[in-house]
Parts: structure tokens; sequence; C-alpha cells
């Protein structure tokens, strides 16, 4: 080597949002990476974006197009608000078409090279300045031409020459499995220093997008999947929880929960950057309790963001006025927001960022969410783990305080996933339990865990009218209501328990 | 009598390529007998080109003329399969027996 410096491997931001954190900075620079996955996997979305964020930045692109014309991937690409054909007026991006031509016939008579189209990608790259070449994809050459061997000796002659051009590639390759064999006709085996593999997994009737590194020679990046959806207007979102930090400022400011008493159980409100779970039965008021967080803003010149998946706008305005709050004049003021929408017009995913959007737009200093069980519905188990890690740690990022319900599948007693994916990153779990007594159904509320505070222990009772929740006193002489198996506890036994107590404490 | 107007596009001057040239002025020289017209086009030099006209693999022979557009790939070895592409077996036929 003539006196070259090795220096470690730079990185090229691809301007996906969430990519440049799984891969610490982007793609390797001056490098190749294979992008595999299979097909509907969104690989030409992601090899388009690469090129646009590039184009933004002042640095050239070519697209190489072995599957569709230019015209389609242009049109194809509209959606996202890409407007390629401007860049190729403009000088700025240059497509070598090398989709089949269905007018032709080709006929082979004889040994044969890909010599005119390494010619072409040199010329373009020339052209236009391009920093950023996309192959998309490998696998269609293989169609065009029946000499395997070949093409695949010519396509590696085409790697070597990507990397004299000293511009950053990404080969796109279609497989056939969503966990097999990275890519068909054995194209990894030249370009195996950068793989990434998209994958579009079916499971449990949904379907869960993910981006995986599965290497970068020499350099540094996250593991595993990291889910992704694809937006109209955007293109591809990594939602990354590696940004997720565990950093939140805490503050000791409190927020009213919207009824006094209640209040009063978690030591004088919530705090002001924390998140509380209420989870409770079906119709044991859990949305009552929000609506009252509601209107909760207006004693404390909050501004609310109300997300809504189970009832409409009318039925939430109409319950809140039959409890005596009025959320239009909270609207017309600027101080409430309420966004309705049903869990499965769209993935969890989905949810996730508009969510994001939503709270980012209205600048809200409190949150709710009614109810988080509902999105469970549309997602898997795993995803939703994503989900609520995600939104609650968006939340606590914006220092607001964020209430969200839960239904639990029990009548009596119980949990639900939701709590279980939750229970830990929240900061305050509000219970509300049904208490069968003597023949009677009533209601049972505690504080089961107040980060940072003192909090009533008790298991108070309940009721619910036309002027909001009245909380009362504690049971007395109950035990097993959290179990679902509420039994009276005879009056010596209490006493002879204390006395126990008593006794130990004295030693 | 129609006139052949055929293109080879091929990459610098490699082996294939002059094999590819070689193959194409002893096929035209022996079946077209001067209705031909005969362009060789170097990818490296031109390669706008080779981008309006798509050229993927070299060598291609491409016949503009008479209609229907044909291309061949590869350096023309096969002679027959050459001839079938540009679809000028059936001629040379015509022509041998006119000789007989």
């Amino acid at each position: 080597m003539s006196g070259s410096v090795i220096t470690a491997v730079e990185k090229l931001e691809t301007g996906i949002p969430g990519f440049e954190h799984v891969s610490v900075g982007g793609l390797p620079k001056g490098r190749i990476c294979l992008l595999s996955g299979t097909a509907g996997s969104s690989k030409t979305v992601f090899a388009v974006q690469f090129l646009v964020e590039g184009i933004r930045r002042g640095e050239g692109g070519v697209f190489v197009t072995f599957e569709e014309s230019p015209d389609d991937v242009m049109s194809n690409m509209l959606s996202f608000g890409w407007e390629l054909g401007e860049f190729v007026r403009d000088g700025k991006l240059a497509f070598v078409d090398a989709s089949p031509q269905p007018d032709q016939e080709v006929v082979e008579a004889g040994s044969y090279d890909l010599g005119a189209l390494v010619a072409r990608i040199e010329y373009a790259v020339g052209k236009v300045q391009a920093k950023r070449v996309s192959v998309d994809s490998l696998g269609a050459v293989f169609s065009q031409f029946s000499d395997v061997a070949t093409v695949r000796g010519e396509l590696y002659r085409m790697a070597v020459a990507l990397k004299k051009m000293a511009v950053t590639a990404i080969l796109t390759v279609e497989r056939t499995e969503e966990y097999g064999t990275l890519a068909r006709f054995g194209v990894e085996e030249f370009v195996a220093d950068n793989v990434i593999i998209l994958r579009n997994v079916l499971d449990d009737e949904k379907r869960r997008r993910t981006v995986e590194i599965l290497k970068f020679r020499g350099t540094d990046h996250a593991k595993g999947e990291f889910p992704f959806t694809v937006i109209p207007g955007e293109g591809l979102v990594i939602i990354h929880l590696s940004e997720t930090k565990l950093e939140q400022k805490s503050s000791t400011l409190r927020v009213t929960s919207g009824n006094d008493t209640l209040d009063e159980m978690c030591g004088g409100g919530f705090f002001r950057d924390s998140i509380i779970l209420v989870s409770g039965a079906t119709g044991c008021g859990k949305t009552l309790l929000v609506t009252a967080f509601v209107s909760g803003a207006q004693k404390q010149d909050d501004r609310c963001l109300l997300f809504a998946f189970e009832e409409s706008r009318e039925q939430l305005f109409r319950n809140a006025s039959g409890w005596g709050m009025d959320f239009e004049t909270m609207e017309e003021e600027g101080r409430l927001k309420v966004v309705c929408v049903y869990p499965e017009v769209m993935g969890l995913e989905d949810h996730l960022i508009r969510m994001k959007k939503e709270i980012r737009a209205f600048q809200p200093t409190r949150v709710a969410v009614d109810s988080l069980s509902a999105l469970e519905r549309v997602s898997t188990g795993k995803g939703f783990r994503e989900f609520v890690i995600g939104i609650t740690s968006f939340i606590k990022h914006q220092e607001v305080v964020g209430l969200f319900s839960s239904t639990t599948p029990t009548l009596l007693g119980g949990a639900s996933i939701t709590e279980e994916h939750i229970s830990t990153i929240t900061d305050s779990i509000l219970l509300l339990r049904y208490v069968e007594m003597f023949g009677e159904m009533r209601r049972g509320i505690t504080v089961l865990k107040m980060r940072g505070s003192m909090h009533d222990k008790g298991i108070r009772e309940y009721a619910i009218d036309g002027q909001g929740m009245h909380i009362g006193a504690q049971f007395h002489g109950i035990s097993g209501i959290l179990s679902g198996q509420p039994m009276q506890i005879a009056q010596p036994e209490i006493e002879r328990m204390g006395s126990l107590f008593r006794e130990e404490l004295g030693e | 009598m129609n006139k052949f107007r055929l293109t080879l596009y091929v990459t610098g001057h490699t082996p294939r390529s002059e094999k590819g040239i070689r193959n194409l002025q002893r096929i035209c020289a022996e079946e077209l007998q001067g209705t031909y017209e005969m362009t060789v086009i170097d990818v490296l030099e031109q390669p706008q080109l080779a981008e309006d006209q798509k050229i993927l693999a070299t060598p291609t022979l491409v016949k503009e003329l008479p209609p229907p557009l044909r291309r061949v790939i590869g350096d023309l070895s096969d002679t027959e399969k050459v001839l079938l592409g540009l679809d000028i077996a059936a001629l040379g036929g015509a022509n041998e027996r006119k000789g007989k």
C-alpha cells in the first residue's frame, strides 16, 4: 500500500428515521450493503429513501433497476412525496434501466458478459456525481439470462466496480423465506460484508415488519429485529427502543387526578411526569376516571390530549356532560383535543407513530389513553410490548403525565396481558375491582403502586353517580378482594392477627 | 432486396469483443452478401448509446432493419442461433434454394 492511511469505517446517514440508531450512524460509507427480504418487504422503498436522503444532502444518486421500469418506480414513489422525476431533470438522480424489455426477444448465441451494465453504471455515477447507488433487485437479473454462473460472476464484477467508484451502495435481493437462506442464486457470497434483512412476517393474522442488521463488518450496530412501518408521505420509519433511554427527569410537581379523594390517596395527586395505569373490569368506572383526569386539566391550566379507542367523540362528550364536565368548552378553549380511532384501522406501529405526531403537534401537559387494552387486539404480544414501551417512554420524555386505562378480562380479580407488559414501566397503578359481598356487587379502588410517594394502602369502596366517582371508606373485615374471592374475616381473627404483629414488634 | 442494418455493442477491446466482431463479419459475408450495413459501438466510449438502447450484456447484436427489432447476445459463435435470432434463417435457406 502506497502510504495510504487505514481509517475506521465511516457511516453514511440513510435518512430513514430510526435506522441511524439501529445502525449506529448509518450505512458503512464507501461499501456495499446487501438488503435482503421477501417480496413486499419494502426493499425498494428502503433503497430509494437512501438515495433521496443523499439528494437532500447534495449528493447525487443512481438507481439501477432490474425489475420495474424507471417510470413505474417514479410513480410508485410519488406516494412518499419523493419527486424522482424532478431529481432526474435537475441532474441529481440517474436511472440505469436494466428492466426486462417485454417487446424484445433475446436470443443467446455464444458467451457474453455484463460489460455494458457496468459501463452504464459508471457513466451514470459520473454524470450526476453520485455518492450513493441502489441496485434493485439482483434476483431479477437472473430471469433475463439463462447462464446463471455467468450472471453471478458478472454481478461480482459489478460489485467490485462499485467499490472502485467509491460510492456507498445498496444491493437488494429477494429471499423466499423469512427465516431461511439469505438470498437466491447465492449472490450473498460476494457482498457478505454488510447484510441487512427486512422481514414481513405473518404472525397471528397480523403483518409485522422488522429490520435486522445481520452484520456490518468492522463496525458496530444494534442487534436483533426492530419493528418498522411504511408511511405515505414519509417512507420507512423504524421504531427503535434503543433510543428509549432510562433517563427521564423526575419532577415532584403534582397534578390533580380530577378527583379530590383520589388525590389524597395518592399523597397529593399524580406526579407531573409519571405514567399511571388504571386497571379494572368492564363497567367499573375506568372511562369515568379518565374523564375526571381530562377535566382536571381545567383546574390546573393544563392541556390534555385524549386518545379514545373504544368510544366515539359524541359518546365521550355526552358521558362527560352527564357527570357535569364540559368537554366542548375545553375544546373551544384549546385545552382539550380528542382523537378517536378504531384500533383496527391500522397496525400498532402506525398507531404509535400517529400518537407521537399528535402529541408533538398539540404539546399537551397531560395525555390520556382509553383504553390501552383495546390496542392489544390489533397486535401480537411482542408488538404490543414494544408499543407500550415506545409510547410510555415517549410520553415521559415530553414530561407530561400520562393516564392509561386497561381492561381486565375477568370480572373479579385478575390481571391482563396489558398489565404484564406495562406494570413495571408505569409509575403508579390504580386498581378498580368489583367486590362481591353478601349478594351485592360493590366496587373497590386501591393505589397499588405510587413510585416516589407515600400513598393510601387501603382498598376503599367507591360509588358512581351523576356527579362522578365518590370514594368512601376502606373495606374492613374483608380479605381476598384482589384475588377475586373476597372473604369475610371474623373480628376475633383480626384481633388475633393484630396481636401477632404487636408481639413481633415488641421483641 | 431489404437491407440489413446491424449494430454490435461491445465492451472495449477484449478477446470476446474481437471474437464477436469477427463472427458477425463472417456471418454477414456468408449469409447477407453485401445487403447489410454494420456498426460496432464500444459501450465504454459511448455509454449513452448503451443507455438509450438499454444494453446490458456484451456483445449484443441489434437488428434495427428490417423490422422487427431483434437482439442476439453473446459472441455470436453459434451461427445457427444468430440466424434464428435475426430472423434470417428462412431467408438464407431461400437463397440456398435459388442457388440450386
